[in-house]
């Protein structure tokens, strides 16, 4: 095979999709045969696994830090509860609502992708002036992103019913739902960092000037790769709201943000693997930390850490990465089989800025 | 009418001036280390528990506990965690500051809960005085004071001492700088400590108005005053400073002057601001020198 549409199935580029993959499925299939509460987890960690392999498409790309995925996923939670809602239930909830949206009752599909969908409008149109500035001044932006819709999904209450809750939503997204979205969110991100597009971001990450030099105009890319990170992201969010059947502002904002950045960051932005890694490891972690602070009864005692211990671990984790191990778990590289031959990388070590 | 003009005018000073202390600090750090500071908020945090510590023996005692545990806090933060990644990409350094400002925001709620405690510190000053007919709170007034004291002795020591000009120097080029000889780490460590003093004068004229202590109590301070320093100039002192008075003024206006249903969106539109800033004029409205990013 010659044509360049077909050049991920040669050299074994496509094996890292394949084990990540693989892993998510077996993942999956192990929580079957779980207890509820832990297949519960699981799926939780699965729509985690979305909302970080959303933030990498962009992040990880483009080198440039973004804290305004979360808001991309609260705009697909909101849109796609909107459109799903049974009327019933929006006429308690939303009574100011616009009557073309009060009477909509959407299949959970339909009302997934609209939510992506949204989500990826709202990055194009922020994008387009936003992703012209250089790196800090981007990342601030998308704090403004952050900032801005949280302020506005929180106090537009006819739509989205301000601070209070929305609930009733349907509960369609349970343990394979979430494996589905969870293997369709890694094949978008590997096409993506695999296409040409993908690929000249990566390199404008590597460096800027160089680049610039070689013809390859970074503020498109970076828009494309906001855009589809976004939609990811969006996506992320409609199924945590259809996970837990409510939404709430307080839910997309700063802790949120936190967790999905330390699970990129320990696992390794610089590659989808890392992704992938970081939102297994550090769901499995936190998991355990929960456990430890219900803590072990020995007879008449129960030995528990404190609560909030989970919390402050995962930051001084990150910390710990971010001092001695700046790539993550993946180190920069994507996963390969175990024995074979290594699988051809485009990685090279950042540099630092002159 | 009059009267209440002036009241909105000294409200819209006062808390323009606890941004303007707030983004100040931030600024600071950001000018010689290209770091952005999420930390600060912890600082404040930090501060305000120091003031629920003493503020029962004597307020003079509750101020000097929150200078010296910002400050020392500020230097703790400084050496283990931001002086190993000096010179790395500012990515990586707002990542750290993140992740640092959670650490200490998640370890404390571990340790004190998370629910506000009650502080009644300074409480005499919340009392209303009336002057030429206008009534206002004594609290205002020292916050205003307090304010252009600290930003007058800033500025001096800026200016007129040697750190200072080390200081400026290594703002405007930090390498150079270096390889005329000024001591990075005094220099820096010197940032630190004082964005930790204007952070512990910010807590304690904060607790004395809210009457409140909590884990997250710096954290809505931070970011509106970080608009500020944006706005003002990314790197330029003085450019924090009026930015931060700016933002700070522009929420009172904002919340006297636009109509009800509007009001809950302020911080929305402060944020849009920052957006249009960005884009419209990145190097903000006092621009620093030296910032442009060399190949």
């Amino acid at each position: 095979m010659s044509t360049r549409g077909s050049a991920i199935f040669d050299g074994g580029r496509i094996v890292p999709l394949l084990i990540l993959i693989a892993v998510v499925l077996a993942l999956a299939g192990a929580a079957e045969f779980a207890p509820t509460v832990v297949q519960r987890r699981i799926t939780q960690g699965l729509i985690n696994l979305v909302a970080v392999v959303g933030l990498y498409v962009f992040v990880g790309n483009s080198g440039v830090l973004s804290f305004g995925n979360v808001a991309f996923m609260a705009i697909g939670a909101y849109v796609s509860a909107l459109l799903t809602m049974p009327a019933a239930a929006k006429g308690v909830f939303l009574p100011d609502l616009p009557a073309f949206l009060a009477a909509t009752e959407w299949p959970g599909l339909a009302g997934a992708l609209a939510g992506g969908a949204a989500a990826a409008l709202v990055a194009l149109v922020a994008g387009f002036p936003l992703m012209r500035l250089s790196g800090i001044s981007a990342s601030i932006a998308t704090f403004a992103i952050l900032v801005v819709s949280y302020v506005v999904l929180g106090n537009w209450t006819s739509v989205t019913g301000g601070q209070n809750s929305l609930m009733g939503l349907p509960i369609y997204v349970g343990l394979w739902t979430a494996a589905g979205w969870a293997v369709a969110a890694i094949v978008v991100a590997f096409l993506h960092q695999e296409s040409r597009s993908g690929l000249l971001l990566r390199a404008s990450r590597e460096d800027e000037v160089a680049a610039a030099a070689s013809g390859v105009h970074m503020v498109s890319h970076r828009l494309a790769a906001f855009v589809i990170s976004a939609f990811v992201s969006g996506i992320a969010g409609v199924l945590l709201a259809h996970f837990l059947g409510t939404v709430r502002v307080e839910t997309f904002y700063l802790d949120l943000t936190f967790l999905i950045i330390a699970m990129l960051v320990i696992g390794g932005m610089r590659s989808l693997t890392g992704a992938v890694a970081g939102a297994i490891v550090i769901t499995l972690l936190t998991e355990l930390m929960r456990l430890a602070e219900i803590g072990v009864t020995v007879g008449d005692m129960t030995i528990a850490a404190p609560g909030g211990l989970g919390d402050a671990l995962l930051a001084l984790l990150m910390l710990l990465i971010i001092l001695f191990r700046p790539n993550g778990i993946a180190g920069g590289r994507e996963i390969s089989w175990p024995f074979g031959p290594a699988t051809p990388t485009t990685e090279t070590q950042p540099r630092k800025p002159q | 009418m009059m009267g209440q003009a002036i009241q909105v005018l000294v409200d819209a000073v006062s808390v323009g001036g606890l941004y303007a202390l707030t983004a100040l600090g931030i600024g600071l750090i950001f000018g010689v280390m290209r770091l952005i500071n999420f930390a600060h908020a912890q600082l404040i945090m930090i501060a305000g528990y120091a003031v629920l510590l003493f503020f029962a023996q004597s307020a003079a005692l509750a101020v000097l506990g929150a200078v010296v545990g910002a400050v020392l806090l500020a230097l703790l933060i400084e050496r283990t965690a931001f002086r190993p990644l000096r010179g790395a990409d500012p990515a990586t350094l707002l990542i750290a500051s993140f992740a640092v400002s959670f650490f200490i925001e998640k370890t404390m709620i571990m340790l004190v809960g998370s629910r506000p405690k009650g502080v009644d510190f300074l409480s005499a000053l919340a009392r209303q005085v009336e002057i030429a007919g206008v009534r206002l709170q004594l609290l205002q007034l020292v916050t205003i004071l307090v304010s252009v004291v600290l930003l007058v002795a800033t500025t001096w020591f800026l200016k007129s001492t040697r750190l200072g000009l080390e200081m400026r120097a290594a703002a405007e080029n930090f390498r150079m700088a270096e390889v005329l000889g000024i001591r990075a780490n005094r220099v820096i460590a010197t940032a630190f400590a004082i964005s930790g003093l204007l952070a512990a004068a910010v807590a304690c004229l904060f607790v004395a108005q809210t009457g409140l202590v909590q884990p997250r109590m710096g954290l809505q301070l931070v970011i509106i005053a970080f608009v500020g320093t944006v706005i003002g100039g990314l790197g330029s002192l003085p450019g924090a400073a009026f930015g931060g008075f700016l933002v700070g003024v522009a929420t009172i206006l904002l919340q006297a002057l636009l109509p009800p249903e509007l009001r809950v969106f302020r911080e929305a539109f402060l944020f849009l601001a920052v957006a249009v800033v960005l884009v419209v004029r990145p190097q903000g409205l006092i621009p620093a020198r030296g910032l442009k990013e060399r190949i």
